[in-house]
């Protein structure tokens, strides 16, 4: 596959970018029937007639999973339907047990809204066409093969757990105009969505768990061009790093295909997340026909007006109203609320003021020693195996002068180390400052002794110099000494004024 | 008069007083059934050994002290459409043969909790999809009045196990017609409830906006006894109806249509009728209005369309119900050698496993859901049906029942009609209109043709929850002619 390096090809073409997403609800039974929706349990265990399609079965509407959806779209800023229906999706495929998939078409329960989304601090309004509710298919496994797809495989086997999971599906309005941002803007979306779903508490929103997926298109047009391009669907997107990538890698390969005179076939293609390339899938050129139909088997939803309402009200505080207001009380500027935004440690941050600490102490480690510490042992910051009152009890061992910041980053070490809470690793490890002014003493006779040199420099005037007096004294107390007093008591013993 | 021969609600009282036992009221119907079911054909399967046990079971609780419902004891043949987790059930498909559900339907449920005893599964058209009953992969059943000649459709095998007294009772679905056609063309009465009063879980669905569960009895108030029974709010089906079950029994007791308004409709009638039926029907109608009801002609002018509108709502529906019997997790399953595709499989099951009427009916669904064609289709055919709700709302601001006769012909030769699609079709011409308003209708004897002897049907029609008005003007119709006849029509049936 050719691709044209990025930057030519922005130079070249404009994106248009287009995102749809599926969110599995995390409603305690299925869409249409009573079955649980825990993820994991063995296959087929979590089967009824229904959710089977046994001939007989009926489905029956989840009502918290409509309530859940048009919460999403209200935290979307779209209009709820008063009406709308339900409507079937027909076609073949073993892991949908009916052969249709219950879903809506040109009813949908919420449209026309949008989400604001910060890049780089800026930011960006993406435009939300319509949210729907409809019901997940079963899981087909593809076994022999080299591809670990349909074709090729040797046989499949299907579990239909999954079968029937509510699944919110999200689409936006085409994005034009984000020129050579796409792959950072589609990621932003994706990342706020999945804060946004978190914050309703409707989703457990796991991408590798496959309870948020995300399905990007991508077109291009030459620049000076107004008419859109053929896009392309790229599925398995599994990772808000893919999803980046899966822009960008579309927008090098399709920018390649238009230069060299070729053309853009629409079809949906499959991301691989080792060469973060996509491959062709099916070709949508002879567009499937689903062959709609309003679901005889359901009631239409008329949601009332006034339960909506109060359903609005009752929304949680969205993120970026939350991150503003954070930015403004812990007065951090909107670099390093973008950078703690990034790290996921804002909610981390949060809970250890909470806990009483200051917001830049709080920041600052988080930010600084554990966020090293995270990244050194692959995992995400929340999963450290230490709690933020942990830290916040650190940082109040710090300004209360008991610890250093060298020391306290050892009692961090220790909390992670599993010794303990702070308090009992001080103990353990024995980290506390030592500012036994006798024992600081002797400490400082040992050090001038051995530095008569430095000693003398510092007597006649180079005060410089007391920086490696100091600095013995530390060592020679294994960092435990108040420096700052050892400082003050060395200058005194050599007489000497600052 | 043999245990066979006696109504169900007599049956139910003898049973709850312990003048006969259940077992010896099941013993005499598979007697019955055991002696002339060769011939009739109308069940799939009886379950000799389970319909001794459930009457055991009745005559136990009884015993016990236990209050059962009027028809506790009373044996019925139930329609193979609907789910029984110890029957097979099959929609009369090869798609399904011997596949057994691990559940059981709401109505089979309710049929178990009344005490009903349940003889086995009658045969159907394949999936209900006819009016004849030829289209059943398992044979067709026989009229117990001409063996030669079709006992109605898609429930025949129900209205014929009724008809030759081998069940007192039998359900049946109706979705264009297939209760009351049926019920008219063997001489018993069939009644389709209101849409949604009914419960359709477990019943394999043809048209999900249309399909309903109804009683066949051989008077009305066996009938109404058995709706009562099975009806009501089900909240395993979404479409059901969450509101009281209409008096039924009262209204087939009150038998009385003094000062009720009836309508004829007037599309319905002339060409294309058999003289012999409409003779029977209007002497049906002088008959109501001698017994003190105002009959008046009503127009019902989008009735005419109604036809088409079910041949496009109906099989657009059921191109998609049928969708399921996939070869994946139940029923048939050809050519699966390990070389072919989950898809080949799917295709060369669905080509072996359905029959030629039901391959016909998803060809024109598909067709009519398609883009670009279902606006012109779908789309048209449900404006009809808006229309003809309208009609039915304008008539009954004037008039309490709507009446027509229930087909146009009597009950054809087995094999007439068989390669004529459209002929077939015609039989529904006059039930249709109430599947696509959802509003309720019975079948009730009105005489025999003279050109041919056999049995002609009334069809009564009532506004959606208006069940009760079908009870109460089929039941005065049947004793003022009862006893004009001496008794019941389907004594004058031949002996089998």
């Amino acid at each position: 596959m050719t691709l044209m390096p990025y930057d030519e090809a922005l130079e070249r073409f404009e994106p248009v970018l287009g995102l749809e997403t599926h969110v599995e609800l995390g409603t305690a039974s299925k869409m249409f029937c009573g079955c649980s929706t825990t993820f994991g349990a063995p296959p087929n265990t979590h089967v009824c007639p229904v959710c089977l399609a046994l001939p007989g079965s009926l489905p029956v509407a989840n009502e918290k999973a409509i309530e859940s959806t048009i919460r999403i779209g209200l935290a979307l800023n779209c209009t709820i339907a008063t009406w709308c229906r339900f409507a079937r999706k027909n076609y073949f495929y073993p892991d949908m047990p009916k052969n249709y998939q219950i879903s809506q078409y040109d009813e949908p329960l919420c449209t026309d809204g949008y989400l604001d989304v910060e890049v780089d601090g800026a930011t960006v309004r993406i435009g939300i066409e319509r949210v729907h509710l409809e019901e997940d298919t079963g899981k087909s496994t593809h076994v022999g093969g080299a591809t670990g797809r349909i074709h090729g495989a040797d046989y499949s086997i299907v579990d239909y757990n999954r079968a029937g999971i509510p699944l919110v599906e999200i689409v936006t309005k085409p994005i034009p105009g984000t020129d050579r941002m796409a792959p950072e803007i589609a990621k932003a979306y994706v990342t706020e969505l999945r804060e946004v779903m978190r914050s309703l508490g409707v989703s457990d929103v796991r991408m590798e768990q496959g309870s948020l997926r995300c399905d990007v298109n991508v077109s291009l047009m030459p620049r000076g061009s107004s008419e859109w391009g053929t896009r392309t669907e790229t599925k398995n997107v599994n990772s808000l790093r893919s999803v980046e990538r899966a822009v960008r890698g579309e927008i090098e390969r399709q920018a390649a295909v238009l230069a060299s005179g070729g053309r853009i076939i629409q079809e949906t293609r499959h991301f691989h997340e080792d060469t973060g390339l996509t491959t062709s899938g099916r070709s949508k050129e002879e567009a499937q026909d689903y062959r709609y139909f309003p679901e005889p088997d359901l009631l239409p939803m008329a949601p009332d007006p006034e339960w909506v309402a109060s359903l609005k009200a009752a929304l949680p505080e969205l993120p970026t109203v939350r991150r503003r207001r954070l930015q403004q009380e812990w007065g951090v500027s909107d670099l390093d609320m973008a950078a703690m935004h990034n790290a996921d440690a804002i909610d981390l941050v949060e809970a250890t003021v909470a806990a009483g600490a200051p917001a830049a102490d709080a920041r600052k480690w988080w930010m600084g020693e554990l966020a090293r510490r995270a990244n050194e042992s692959g995992a995400a910051l929340a999963d450290l195996p230490i709690t933020p009152a942990q830290v916040a009890k650190v940082t109040e061992l710090v300004a209360s002068g008991a610890l250093n910041d060298k020391l306290a980053r050892q009692v961090l070490e220790g909390v992670l180390a599993g010794e303990g809470g702070p308090e009992e690793v001080v103990e353990k490890r024995g980290l506390r400052i030592v500012n036994d002014e006798g024992e600081l003493a002797a400490l400082i006779d040992q050090v001038l002794a051995a530095n008569a040199d430095a000693a003398d420099k510092v007597r006649s005037g180079k005060i410089a110099a007391v920086g490696a007096l100091v600095g013995g004294v530390m060592k020679a107390s294994r960092g435990k000494a108040d420096a700052g007093r050892a400082r003050e008591l060395i200058l005194e013993r050599l007489g000497v004024q600052e | 008069m043999s245990l066979i021969h006696k109504t169900a609600a007599e049956l139910g009282r003898l049973v709850a007083a312990r003048e006969v036992s259940a077992v010896e009221v099941a013993q005499a119907h598979l007697d019955r059934v055991a002696e002339v079911d060769k011939q009739i054909n109308a069940f799939l399967h009886v379950d000799v050994e389970g319909t001794l046990a459930q009457a055991r079971r009745v005559d136990e609780r009884l015993a016990a002290g236990e209050a059962l419902g009027p028809l506790a004891g009373v044996p019925i043949a139930h329609k193979d459409v609907f789910a029984t987790r110890d029957m097979p059930t099959t929609a009369g498909s090869k798609i399904l043969e011997n596949w057994r559900p691990p559940y059981d339907a709401t109505v089979t449920r309710r049929l178990r909790e009344a005490g009903l005893v349940i003889l086995g599964k009658t045969n159907l058209d394949e999936f209900a999809m006819g009016s004849s009953t030829e289209n059943s992969a398992y044979g067709p059943t026989h009229n117990p009045w001409d063996l030669t000649r079709i006992p109605g459709g898609s429930s025949g095998g129900s209205s014929a196990a009724v008809s030759a007294y081998e069940a007192p009772l039998s359900t049946g679905t109706d979705t264009g017609g297939s209760i009351r056609q049926p019920a008219a063309v063997t001489g018993i009465v069939g009644m389709k409830p209101t849409y949604g009063g009914s419960s359709r879980y477990g019943l394999i669905a043809f048209a999900s906006s249309l399909d309903t569960p109804g009683p066949f009895a051989r008077n009305v108030l066996d009938a109404a006894l058995l709706h009562e029974a099975f009806s009501g709010h089900d909240p395993l089906d979404s479409t059901s109806i969450d509101q009281a079950v209409p008096p039924v029994v009262d209204a087939a007791r009150q038998a009385d249509v003094a000062g009720m308004r009836i309508g004829v409709v007037k599309e319905f009638g002339g060409e294309g009728y058999q003289p012999g039926v409409l003779a029977r029907f209007h002497e049906a109608v002088e008959l109501l209005e001698s017994l003190g009801a105002k009959v008046v002609e009503v127009s019902c002018a989008a009735f005419e369309y109604a036809l088409p509108a079910y041949y496009l709502i109906a099989p657009s529906e059921c191109s998609s119900n049928l969708a399921r019997f996939d070869a994946m997790r139940y029923g048939l399953r050809v050519g699966d050698d390990g070389t072919r595709s989950a898809e080949e499989v799917m295709a060369l099951t669905r080509a072996a496993g359905f029959g030629p009427e039901v391959k016909r009916r998803i060809m024109l669904g598909t067709y009519a859901l398609s883009s670009g064609y279902y606006d012109a289709y779908y789309g048209q055919a449900q404006k009809v049906r808006t229309l003809i709700m309208r009609d039915f709302e304008a008539a009954f601001h004037q008039v309490d029942v709507l009446v027509s006769p229930t087909t146009p012909t009597t009950a054809f030769p087995i094999g007439e009609r068989a390669d004529d699609p459209m002929a077939m079709y015609l039989a529904d011409l006059c039930t249709i209109p109430s599947n696509l308003a959802g509003n309720a209708a019975i079948s009730v004897p009105c005489g025999l043709a003279d050109e041919d002897g056999l049995p002609v049907g009334l069809q009564i029609m009532a506004p959606v929850l208006g069940d009760d008005r079908c009870y109460r003007v089929g039941a005065a119709v049947e004793k003022a002619f009862e006893s004009r006849w001496g008794g019941p029509l389907l004594a004058k049936a031949p002996a089998i």
